[in-house]
């Protein structure tokens, strides 16, 4: 059993010092690593990778579209790029070198997308990716990863050295609430069960976890019990997960800090349609683009809080 | 291992390359004749004197590397490899078939011989950069070296991977540009004019620029080539003035970018490239 803190008070540590703490690790022992970035190093901490290992650190200013094609050329030397840039243009700005360069050619480019979603706040639309990851979907063999915390984003960086593909894996800049403890052990392509429930079954990944957990408490006040799933990885699907429960619960709520029409909620409606229907309620951004405005407030206008999972978990359970 | 052809060889071996590009393109009817033939000799010079590659090997981590940035010249990469002995080189008759290892945009994942996948305009050249960086870094001394259309230049990518070929002084990596003054829709003055030119676009962002007055002379080219090797810190245009479809009548007439003829046309085109063959070998002999 997984050990969970769940106790929704930010942490002290900021959410990419996982990363780039992870990383460097990684670098230490594995000389294949090298660090990419378009000019948003000192955003995430990166100056850390450039100071440790500055032979293998390069700035390639603010040009996307060439750093994604040149790590391509970098992977196929035999190296491991990791690439960072904001989430938006990590994955609009140079999405046909992901797709070719790197996707296609089966070079193996792990691209870090910071600000997901709406932690984008006060940067506001042009800086808030709520499609990065279902644009990473497009791509069939990439990895597709929205982690939770420090703690898992810390152990996926690791794990991330050792997939063969392109991956994709979101990053939130600032210091966020604790989920799971220190050395906690994830699989790619495998999801956590938090919490055991009999009624519905809550999907989220990334921030929308800790939302998720909230909601399972308000939902146990009130007599209903929500088995909540981490999906911090979103391709490969955990199916096999996804299905157990629902055979349980008969009823799905799923949450993500993205587009629902290409994220999380139809990713799941997709398997479900397809292998075992249930009434679903999705949680996240409509037909909408991006705004200014604090990660709170924006929680609340695109209905992502603990209390507007709770009600759509009622109307699932309602449509059983 | 490098072929040591001299320029007599050279000569015949570009000719052969044309007639077998013509060939690998009229087995399928249709393809980018233009583009491929303006490049015949520069792939000629490269494969016959500078390339250090291995047939039998061709992932040897040592080689020399060749990207085709301008993707869509498939068939004279397969024509050159195909004859360098990477396959069989009517294997390549297949082009464009169901199942087959030759697609008119060159892909590493089907074709040996062929390093990086490219097709979509702009990204071979930052590959090809990518590359050159991470051979110097694990200590590789091997050239890479990549065609880039004049029509491609238009990509923004193209001038991103240019200057940072330039900050980071890749004098291993040796674009060869052919600049055969036409693209799809007409000549890149019309649809999209190049301001200074691109020697001094290149020579602007930092590059050592080798000016190919002849783009299509085996000698002209050599002597570039040969200048290219001299490392100092800067990556190397050769910016090869080049004649589009050069060699056939009908194609450097039209600049025949992308040519679907009956069967007959090609037999014609193909005798004519036969002869073309022919008469540098009676030459040679003479």
């Amino acid at each position: 059993m997984r050990k969970v803190i769940c106790d929704h008070t930010i942490a002290k540590r900021n959410f990419s010092d996982a990363f780039q703490t992870s990383l460097r690790e990684e670098m230490r022992t594995d000389s294949r690593i090298v660090y990419l970035d378009c000019d948003l190093m000192g955003c995430i901490n990166a100056t850390m990778i450039q100071e440790e290992f500055p032979e293998r650190t390069f700035n390639f200013g603010i040009q996307e579209a060439n750093a994604m094609a040149a790590a391509a050329g970098l992977a196929a030397t035999g190296l491991i790029p990791f690439f960072h840039s904001f989430g938006v243009f990590a994955s609009r700005r140079c999405f046909d070198q992901a797709f070719l360069s790197a996707g296609y050619s089966e070079w193996p480019v792990h691209v870090i997308g910071s600000d997901a979603g709406v932690t984008a706040a006060n940067n506001g639309a042009t800086h808030m990716p709520l499609e990065d990851c279902g644009l990473y979907l497009n791509i069939p063999n990439a990895v597709v990863i929205d982690p939770a915390d420090y703690a898992q984003c810390y152990c996926l960086t690791k794990k991330l050295v050792d997939v063969p593909a392109i991956s994709y894996m979101r990053l939130v800049r600032k210091a966020y609430k604790t989920v799971y403890e220190d050395g906690t052990d994830f699989t790619i392509g495998k999801g956590v069960l938090l919490r055991e429930g009999n009624d519905v079954t809550i999907i989220a990944s990334g921030i929308m976890v800790n939302n998720a957990l909230e909601a399972a408490e308000i939902l146990e006040s009130q007599g209903i019990w929500a088995e909540v799933l981490d999906l911090f990885t979103w391709q490969p699907l955990d199916e096999e997960l996804i299905l157990h429960s629902l055979a349980k619960t008969g009823a799905l709520v799923t949450c993500e800090n993205h587009r629902t029409a290409t994220g999380l909620g139809s990713l799941v409606a997709n398997l479900t349609a397809q292998k075992y229907p249930v009434p679903q309620e999705f949680i996240g951004i409509k037909d909408s683009y991006g705004q200014i405005g604090s990660q709170d407030y924006l929680e609340t206008i695109y209905h992502m809080k603990a209390e507007d999972i709770a009600q759509a978990a009622r109307r699932a359970i309602n449509r059983k | 291992m490098r072929k040591q052809m001299t320029i007599p060889e050279l000569r015949e071996f570009a000719a052969t390359i044309r007639l077998e590009t013509l060939k690998i393109i009229a087995s399928f009817g249709r393809g980018h004749v233009g583009g491929c033939l303006s490049i015949a000799d520069a792939m000629a010079v490269l494969y016959g004197r500078y390339m250090n590659v291995d047939p039998g090997d061709p992932l040897m981590k040592d080689r020399d590397w060749c990207v085709l940035s301008k993707g869509h010249a498939g068939p004279v990469f397969y024509a050159t490899l195909g004859l360098c002995g990477f396959f069989p080189p009517e294997e390549a008759l297949t082009l464009n078939q169901g199942g087959s290892r030759f697609p008119s945009h060159s892909d590493h994942l089907l074709t040996p011989g062929v390093d990086l996948t490219t097709g979509s305009l702009g990204q071979g050249i930052s590959e090809a950069a990518g590359a050159a960086l991470g051979n110097r870094l694990q200590g590789i001394d091997s050239r890479v070296y990549v065609f880039v259309g004049d029509g491609e230049a238009d990509e923004g990518e193209v001038w991103e991977a240019a200057q940072f070929a330039a900050h980071y002084h890749l004098d291993h990596l040796i674009a060869l540009i052919d600049e055969n003054g036409r693209q799809l829709d007409g000549t890149c003055e019309e649809v999209m004019s190049h301001g200074k030119g691109l020697a001094a676009k290149f020579d602007a962002f930092g590059w050592k620029v080798l000016d190919v007055k002849d783009g299509n002379d085996i000698e002209q080219i050599d002597k570039a080539l040969a200048e290219a090797q001299n490392a100092d810190g800067r990556p190397v245009a050769l910016i090869l003035h080049t004649v589009k479809g050069k060699g056939i009548r009908f194609a450097e007439e039209s600049g025949a970018h992308s040519s679907g003829l009956s069967k007959e046309e090609w037999a014609a085109v193909i005798r004519e490239a036969e002869e073309n063959l022919h008469t540098i070998q009676e030459g040679a002999g003479a």
